[in-house]
């Protein structure tokens, strides 16, 4: 049976009487979590902004209409060449409407679905932009706008104006921050835009996007839904896109083929559209970790340095305990305790360092052209990383301290008394 | 009378540097009460006997009694538990825990005994200091008592869980003449009102001489 207070009197004495190596082993276990809980919360909400900056405006399914060749030629159909080996020259895509076949139904049908946050029609169209005797080639899309902004954070990007002024205003347009500049237009002035059939509309500025991205800010304009059908002359139900956003990501791709096998349509779930953020978040988190592993190891072998130099000044102490009936084992947990009151000591005054730190970061300001919603650094405050911050700093204390608290148990009194 | 400690056919070999006997057949018992010195040249192995019947030492052949119950063979566990409550123990250095006081010094192997409450515990520490004549030092610094007081100390630390035997290993072999005699005293007077029972090795003479009965050694066995 372990007399655990007894214990506790014991190692506090020790770690007391030696308050300097004390300090500096658990400054280490300090450094390391505090760095640790910087590094990661700044790495990770840089992360998550850089993500954000694409993921965020990109529906998880997008469903439309693809271009493309038929999948199977009609002479493969045709019986009486079934065995034979058909050569089909110069293959064009297969004649198709842009607009997605009863796409008011399949929208009703989505939001439906429990998995499903809310799908949005949009109407995506080439147009040009028209400043005197230049034109130049943009996209215009039209779109429900107080539910883009409801879902997607369209709002962030509205850098002028409102998103409830254009949807208050039947020919008002989101003009693209590029187009704006290369234009020389400002809120409140008119633009022509033409079809590729040659109409021309003048619609009214009523807000300037901006992305971050400059080749799409270079072309990309908004406009309501209606206002786009009524400038290229199709009903109500003309819809060229479904955006689909969810409440868990991972469903995005069942629910991608589910729309493809059902609606004979093309669906891009998110992960395949954007493979590459994932590998990037997945590298820079690697890399996070590694350094503060190295920073906590290295904490460790300072821990187990010290309690190693305290074992040899104590053996006296540890043989006397032992020839006055302490077992082996009340002796290694005597230095088990000091390394394991090291490790919390450090680790929680390293988890309250990496909070000042990262509090600290998160207002030193940053403002840069490409992230108009961003105004000082971004910081996860997950209270993972700090669960995560203490399990280590214990994990690590008790690795370092274990070896030297086994050597304390193996100590024989009799050597070192007789060696007096 | 009873037998408190009884050491039958004790063997032990150091295999290094090279194989050699150090202690051969020892057969010899301490009565309750009884206070035994164990005196002989240097290297005759009175040391390595001590370290064997406190139990510290496990490598020998042999047996061992302790109030009539073998213990040799027991677990670690078992012996530390064993040396807790019935051996006391005092050596040639006083090995007290420096970053301590001297009253917490002698309360610890009775807080490891864990069979009476901290209250007790302190009255009997405050009770032993008192015996010994040293119960003003009980709040200072165990590093900052003279010598001849840390050997008391430790006398009043071995007596703390009033163990059946307290063994000795020159006690008196760092102390002046004066100290000496002090702690023979104390021995003594232990023997002869308590009834406990004292094997003390010892190179000094005179001190031998006072004392209920001498095991002589040489060479690894009991002259006389």
């Amino acid at each position: 049976m372990i007399n655990w207070k007894l214990i506790l009197g014991i190692a506090k004495t020790h770690l007391i009487t030696k308050i300097k190596q004390t300090s500096i082993a658990a400054l280490g276990v300090t450094f390391g979590i505090g760095s640790y809980i910087t590094l990661v919360s700044f790495m990770t909400g840089l992360n998550g902004m850089l993500d954000g900056l694409i993921l965020n405006q990109t529906p998880h399914v997008h469903v439309f209409n693809e271009i493309e060749p038929s999948e199977k030629q009609p002479v493969a159909i045709y019986k009486e060449f079934e065995n034979a080996f058909n050569i089909v020259h110069s293959i064009k895509p297969k004649q198709n409407q842009r607009k997605i076949h009863n796409a008011l139904p399949i929208i009703q049908h989505l939001n439906n679905d429990k998995l499903v946050k809310g799908a949005l029609p949009q109407i995506k169209t080439q147009i040009f932009y028209i400043a005197g005797s230049i034109e130049i080639g943009g996209n215009l899309t039209g779109i429900d706008v107080l539910k883009e902004a409801s879902l997607f954070n369209f709002k962030d990007y509205i850098t002028q104006g409102t998103a409830e002024s254009l949807h208050n205003s039947d020919n008002g347009i989101l003009l693209g921050a590029g187009i704006a500049d290369k234009m020389s237009l400002k809120l409140g002035d008119r633009v022509q835009i033409s079809t590729i059939q040659g109409d021309i509309f003048p619609l009214k500025i009523v807000g300037i996007y901006q992305s971050g991205i400059a080749d799409l800010d270079n072309i990309q304009s908004f406009a309501n839904i209606k206002t786009v059908q009524r400038i290229l002359g199709e009903p109500e139900n003309y819809i060229t896109d479904i955006n689909v956003k969810l409440y868990d990501i991972d469903n995005a791709i069942p629910l991608a083929k589910k729309i493809e096998q059902q609606f004979n349509l093309t669906a891009i779930d998110i992960n395949t559209a954007n493979a590459q953020f994932e590998t990037g978040t997945n590298i820079r988190n690697l890399i996070t970790y590694a350094v503060s592993l190295t920073l906590l190891i290295v904490a460790g072998f300072g821990i187990y340095n010290i309690l190693n130099m305290l074992i040899y000044e104590k053996m006296n102490d540890i043989a006397i305990l032992k020839a006055i009936g302490f077992s082996g084992k009340d002796v290694q947990m005597i230095f088990m305790t000091q390394a394991i009151i090291i490790g919390l000591v450090g680790g929680i005054l390293g988890l309250i360092l990496g909070y000042i730190l990262s509090s600290v970061i998160d207002k030193i300001p940053f403002q840069t052209e490409a992230l108009p919603t961003i105004a000082t650094y971004p910081i996860n405050f997950s209270p993972w990383f700090y669960v995560i911050g203490i399990s280590f700093a214990m994990i690590s204390t008790f690795l370092a301290g274990s070896l030297p608290s086994l050597k304390a148990k193996k100590i024989d009194p009799v050597h070192i008394i007789r060696g007096q | 009378m009873k037998t408190v400690l009884e050491a039958k056919n004790l063997n032990k070999y150091f295999e290094k540097p090279v194989l050699f006997h150090v202690l051969r057949d020892i057969n010899f018992k301490v009565q309750q009460g009884e206070f035994v010195s164990i005196m002989g040249k240097s290297g005759c192995g009175k040391s390595t006997l001590l370290y064997i019947l406190s139990t510290m030492d496990t490598d020998y052949k042999g047996e061992l009694y302790l109030n009539e119950k073998l213990i040799t063979g027991q677990h670690r566990d078992k012996l530390s538990y064993i040396r807790n409550k019935h051996i006391g123990f005092v050596f040639q250095f006083h090995y007290l825990l420096a970053e301590f006081s001297v009253l917490e010094n002698v309360m610890l192997p009775a807080k490891k005994l864990a069979e009476k409450s901290i209250a007790e515990i302190k009255h009997d520490a405050m009770e032993k200091l008192r015996i010994l004549g040293i119960e003003n030092l009980a709040d200072k610094k165990a590093s900052r008592i003279s010598g001849g007081e840390k050997q008391r100390v430790a006398i009043a630390r071995a007596l703390i869980n009033n163990p059946s035997i307290i063994m000795g290993d020159e006690p008196t072999g760092n102390l002046d003449s004066h100290n000496s005699e002090n702690v023979f005293n104390i021995f003594k007077q232990l023997s002869e009102e308590q009834g406990l029972s004292l094997l003390v090795v010892t190179h000094d003479k005179d001190f031998a001489n006072k004392t209920d009965r001498i095991i002589e050694m040489g060479d690894g066995s009991i002259i006389s």
